[in-house]
């Protein structure tokens, strides 16, 4: 019979050419490694002391900042889903911090308890809208990132009186917070904390995204969610806790930002959204879901950290920033768009 | 009824409205056995799998299986007794590897929480190994789903659907947007999963390529049968013949005719 060929499992003829190189660039993190190369080398011509520890403690500063939420930003797009109520979910989280320890005066441990607990809380809603109204999450989010944009500035100000919330380091347990969620390290250069709780996150996300049960419902249900649901994939309950996820890590964010500089602004975090979006698509991340990387975007975060720094450092106007970040962000595109093609092209 | 079959449908009927979907249609189903549904579009075919695999109950008459009379209210009911569906559309995410796709929504684990994992290792060892057996000779376990071909991919579904347990196993129309080779593919799958002790249900509207694999066939007209036919008891140009409806297709042939000496005489 004819099938007597399929039964010796012999490497045949048409695996010969998808070599090493091949296996590469079949990686969404190629086009972000090309890029992060690309960047360091131009700015350490252009910038005095960029790759140097000082410098590198800056940029990775920057770097920790986006990435802490585009990683889990860049989960929940691989599932198919945005979040834009991301950015100024990292200002809410502050803002009910600073609150809570100057105000009704708590210490700041239970106050950071209920803050992630509002962080799960609004991922449960957006999750939930999402899913019940099967509307675009896009629309939605959107929906509450503006709600919680008009609390945080209407609040603040019934509050305080003024745009900001004050003197957070005069709460009970401080120091030991801050030591872990918003100090620095190896003096003189001194690297954030947050640099070390960046990597770590990346380094979970990775393994639950490639390792776990829970990372292949997070690529199936960003790739086809009816398919999902017809295998048994519990669709439902894997967006929300996504959702979920993302905002409990932008609480956290916000604690870290609240715990670093003792204080926290009415409008922190407004427009971060997008450089989380940025920072996952230069990492490979399909905009349409089920194709993605947690590495990946971590590369694309260190890309924009990097240009954040570089720029003032090499004595160009730091306005230039965004342009420089558009044009990134246009060429990762394009570059990995090229990488996919070829890749499964060569594979047919 | 004294013999046991595997899985048993006795004069059943489903109305939609005043839609008559299907009348009273008996057919029956043994281990290791390929049974044929054959219908032109409208015949009743997918209100007859949909029936089999839990998407909704008949009006009237009964399903029975291993001799037990049996309501399936859900999908999920039909594949906890063993009844697996393999669609036209395939439930496969094109971006994902073969082995992940294999695997999804039953995922072999390794260790203990927090640390407790999917076994990646076993997982694309079994695929390899599995689909070897089945027949489809796939280049790596690692490319995605949408770099196959349809042919392959039909492949893939049904080799899971073995894999899995299945002991019925629904296949709507895996060929008809197939070429000749890949459906011959698709063909020997069908094979290869009698071979095992499937029981397969082969729904089509191509009688060339129900003919070489069924050992017995259903034909459905307008909801209802025209009669159950085991292999030795209908040749392959009766099988077309009854599937077009006889008649209209004697009718159709002449008007053929008559059109194509009216061209030629233009």
């Amino acid at each position: 019979m004819a099938i007597e060929s399929a039964r010796h499992p012999t490497r045949d003829e048409r695996v010969a050419y998808v070599g090493l190189l091949a296996r590469l660039f079949q990686r969404p993190e190629i086009g972000s490694l090309v890029g992060v190369v690309a960047v360091f080398v131009l700015f350490t011509s252009t910038a005095t002391g960029f790759a140097e520890l000082d410098g590198f403690a800056r940029w990775t500063d920057e770097a920790s900042n986006i990435g802490i939420m585009a990683v889990p930003v860049a989960l929940l797009m691989i599932g198919g889903e945005f979040d834009l109520s991301a950015g100024v979910m990292t200002g809410s989280a502050g803002l009910l911090l600073g609150y809570l320890v100057t105000h009704p005066d708590w210490n700041i441990w239970p106050a950071i308890l209920v803050v992630l607990l509002f962080g799960m809380l609004v991922g449960l809603i957006n999750g939930v809208l999402v899913m019940k109204t099967r509307l675009p999450s896009f629309i939605v989010t959107l929906g509450t990132f503006f709600s919680l944009e008009g609390l945080n500035l209407g609040l603040t100000s019934h509050v305080t009186g003024t745009v900001y919330i004050s003197d957070v380091d005069a709460a009970h347990g401080y120091g030991l917070a801050r030591t872990i969620l918003g100090s620095s390290f190896w003096s003189p250069y001194d690297f954030q904390t947050r640099v070390i709780w960046w990597v770590g996150i990346t380094l979970v996300a990775t393994w639950v995204l490639m390792r776990t049960r829970f990372g292949n419902w997070i690529f199936a249900v960003g790739g086809d969610a009816t398919a999902a649901r017809n295998v048994g994939v519990p669709v439902l309950r894997t967006k929300i806790a996504l959702f979920m996820t993302t905002s409990t890590m932008a609480a956290l964010l916000g604690i870290m930002i609240t715990m670093q500089l003792r204080s926290i602004q009415a409008g922190q975090g407004i427009g971060r959204e997008f450089e989380f979006i940025i920072a996952a698509v230069v990492g490979g991340c399909l905009l349409t879901g089920g194709y993605g990387s947690a590495i990946g975007t971590s590369i694309g975060a260190l890309i924009m950290g990097m240009a954040t720094i570089g720029i003032p450092f090499s004595g160009w106007n730091s306005n230039y920033r965004s342009l420089f970040l558009g044009i990134i962000l246009l060429l990762a595109v394009l570059l990995n768009a090229a990488i996919r093609q070829q890749a499964v092209r060569s594979r047919r | 009824m004294s013999e046991r079959h595997l899985l048993e449908v006795e004069r059943v009927s489903k109305y939609f409205g005043n839609v008559i979907a299907l009348k009273d249609v008996s057919a029956h189903l043994n281990a290791g056995e390929v049974l044929c549904v054959l219908g032109d579009n409208g015949a009743g075919k997918s209100t007859l799998i949909k029936m089999l695999s839990g998407v909704f109950e008949p009006d009237e008459g009964r399903l029975i299986m291993d001799g037990e009379e049996v309501r399936l209210h859900s999908p999920r009911e039909a594949r906890g007794r063993g009844v697996a569906t393999v669609y036209q559309d395939l439930a496969v995410v094109p971006l994902m590897s073969i082995w992940r796709n294999f695997f999804l929504g039953a995922e072999p684990t390794t260790g203990l929480p927090p640390a407790r994992r999917f076994d990646i290792r076993f997982a694309k060892k079994e695929v390899r190994q599995h689909l070897l057996d089945m027949g489809i000779d796939i280049r790596d376990p690692d490319q995605p789903v949408g770099t196959l071909s349809g042919g392959e991919r039909q492949g893939v579904a049904i080799a899971r659907a073995v894999y899995f347990g299945a002991r019925v196993l629904i296949l709507d129309e895996p060929t008809s947007a197939l070429g000749v080779k890949p459906a011959g593919v698709v063909l020997r799958n069908i094979l290869q999963a009698r071979n095992r002790g499937v029981g397969v249900i082969f729904i089509t509207h191509n009688p060339h390529h129900a003919y070489p694999v069924g050992d017995r066939f259903v034909i459905l007209n307008r909801g209802q049968s025209l009669g159950t036919y085991g292999r030795k008891e209908i040749d392959q140009q009766e099988l077309v013949r009854l599937m077009a409806g006889g008649s209209e297709l004697s009718e159709l042939q002449h008007e053929l005719q008559v059109l194509s000496a009216e061209i030629a005489r233009t």
